[in-house]
């Protein structure tokens, strides 16, 4: 990159910014989460965690070795890919599953495609989808041992209960101590990580604002339930929505440039989510929601060209 | 054509076998190696049928290529290999009722099969019956060996099974104890790969593994030939993944369009 900026016109500005800074402040926002999981969950989610970021840096690594390519681990996007995928997995699934998963993420989401910015897809979410389809049941499995109890808690998640009409505590949501995937639980601490990368300047409120937003319009709209905000709460607090909202949806590298496209691509993530969870079979839908959100981003580049400065915005023609 | 370039049988038949792999190297006929190679035997029924069909219908089709005119050999083709299909599916019907089931709607869809009347425009209609009949067959071969490879991939990653037959019981046949039998069993495959998504992938493995042998060759200064059936005419060839169009460098004066 840095041979690039230094052929660009005057005036020059010299920014600190580099892959690796920015990188290690996702890495660090994305910590209060984790840490929330490894105290909710145990030192099985730790240990989780390190193994799939071990094998996302490995896998980084060696196939930078096979091609014979620049070694890239050093921007550290490996190891937020890693910690991603770490926290959309159910404490419950066995170790290799973030080996395969880490393998998958780096080697064919974002490796064969060219490296971190030729991939066309969020590598944590395409690996998760990826084990979510092969592995359907231990990817749903969310029982989980209380820590400091011998008990296994085998709850559905309160998306679930939601869906079947069930009784929900927002509090406990909010809060994160409910069962689920080991980062998504606790609204607080991902919102905390999100308010950190915002303040670090790494991510604006376009399409997590945009995307919340519209989540919520759809669900007060289809949901049939009038203007329940309890239900509502229920659905911005539940499931991967933050976590998705702040960390994935805001992807450099699969989000629109311009800031028209990232409005459309928020209220299209929004629509979705909403249209997965009210009316499809499962009861969380935001990783395929987003997925598919950055298949249509090139359409969405296409229609939201900006015009040159000083030119009328040509008519089209009929 | 000089002597260098002419075709023999046995140089035709093992072109279309490895040299241009219908599935691997062509890309052509994707329709039903996506969609019916979920285990090993699927593809190797899939691709035998297919061979069938395509050796007849090339046979017949170089016999009347004199006799069809020009404007209407498409539908001529289809007609030919529409019988053939229609032959070839009530014999699965009556002999293997089970692989009929397994391939369900693409049997008849084998008329439509872009390898068949690939072969019956580029090759069948240009060349006497006997070189028809082995490029036929070596297609037909080439096809089956793709397929049987793709669907033991498919099975082997998406259900654990190798033709059919279970890991598990694979151990206990060779005399494995319980311990290995039953972890065997309690392992989880990964199940993508029987479904629509894995096809792609093990498709675009085993392509990608097909050209690095390709290119090694290349470097090695084999050059790529002109595809067999090359009319060396490209102002009326409608090849246009050709390589060669409008330009063979082996050729006596460079360009081919004539």
């Amino acid at each position: 990159m840095s041979e690039l900026m230094k052929v660009s016109s005057t005036p020059h500005v010299r920014a600190k910014d580099s892959t690796a800074r920015i990188m290690m402040t996702v890495a660090v926002a994305l910590l209060p989460a984790a840490g929330f999981g490894v105290w909710h969950f145990g030192g099985k989610a730790l240990l989780l965690i390190l193994i799939t970021v071990a094998s996302c840096v490995l896998s980084e690594w060696l196939f930078c070795m096979i091609a014979k390519k620049k070694n890239t681990i050093g921007d550290f996007s490996a190891v937020v890919t890693g910690m991603l995928l770490a926290m959309n997995l159910p404490v419950s699934a066995p170790w290799w599953i973030g080996v395969i998963g880490g393998m998958f993420a780096i080697i064919v989401v974002k490796m064969l495609f060219g490296g971190l910015g030729q991939n066309f897809m969020n590598p944590a979410l395409g690996a998760r989808c990826f084990l979510l389809i092969s592995f359907s049941k231990i990817m749903t499995d969310f029982s989980y041992v209380v820590s400091g109890g011998a008990d296994v808690v085998s709850g559905a998640t309160p998306l679930a209960c939601l869906k079947n009409g069930d009784p929900v505590i927002v509090r406990d949501m909010i809060l994160g101590t409910i069962p689920g995937t080991i980062g998504e639980t606790s609204m607080l601490a991902i919102v905390f990580g999100g308010c950190i990368l915002i303040m670090a300047g790494v991510i604006d409120m376009v399409v997590t604002g945009t995307y919340l937003l519209s989540f919520a319009v759809f669900i007060l709209l289809f949901a049939g339930r009038g203007l329940d905000w309890y239900y509502l709460s229920a659905h911005m607090s539940g499931g991967g929505l933050m976590l998705g909202a702040f960390f994935m949806a805001t992807d450099y590298v699969t989000r629109p440039i311009t800031q028209k496209g990232q409005v459309i691509y928020g209220v299209l993530l929004g629509v979705l989510t909403g249209i997965f969870r009210l009316f499809g079979p499962s009861a969380e839908g935001v990783s395929y929601a987003i997925i598919i959100g950055n298949l249509l981003v090139p359409l969405i580049e296409k229609i939201s060209v900006p015009a040159y400065f000083g030119k009328r915005k040509a008519k089209r023609k009929k | 054509m000089d002597s260098e370039n002419k075709m023999t049988a046995g140089k035709v038949f093992f072109n279309g076998l490895i040299k241009e792999n219908p599935t691997f190297v062509l890309m052509l006929g994707m329709c039903p190696t996506l969609a019916v190679t979920t285990s090993a035997i699927n593809g190797f029924g899939m691709g035998m049928t297919t061979m069938v069909v395509l050796t007849m219908s090339n046979v017949i089709i170089s016999l009347l290529r004199n006799i069809i005119p020009d404007k209407v050999r498409i539908p001529a083709f289809i007609v030919i290999i529409a019988s053939f299909v229609t032959i070839v599916g009530q014999f699965l019907e009556a002999y293997i009722p089970s692989l009929n089931e397994a391939l369900g709607m693409f049997i008849p869809l084998i008329v439509v099969n872009c390898i068949i009347l690939g072969r019956a425009e580029a090759f069948a209609s240009k060349n006497n019956f006997i070189l028809s009949m082995f490029d036929g067959i070596g297609m037909g071969l080439g096809f089956t060996v793709a397929l049987t490879c793709i669907g033991l991939v498919r099975e082997m990653l998406g259900a654990h099974k190798i033709f059919g037959v279970s890991f598990a019981q694979l151990a206990a046949m060779i005399g494995m104890g319980e311990g290995v039998t039953g972890w065997l069993q309690s392992q989880s495959p990964i199940a993508i790969f029987v479904m629509a998504p894995g096809a792609f992938f093990v498709l675009a493995a085993l392509t990608a593994v097909q050209n690095v042998v390709r290119s090694k060759k290349e470097q090695r200064g084999e050059k790529t030939k002109i595809q067999s059936g090359c009319s060396h005419d490209c102002m009326n060839c409608g090849d246009s993944a050709c390589e060669h169009r409008f330009y063979d460098p082996d050729g006596k004066d460079g360009a081919v369009g004539r």
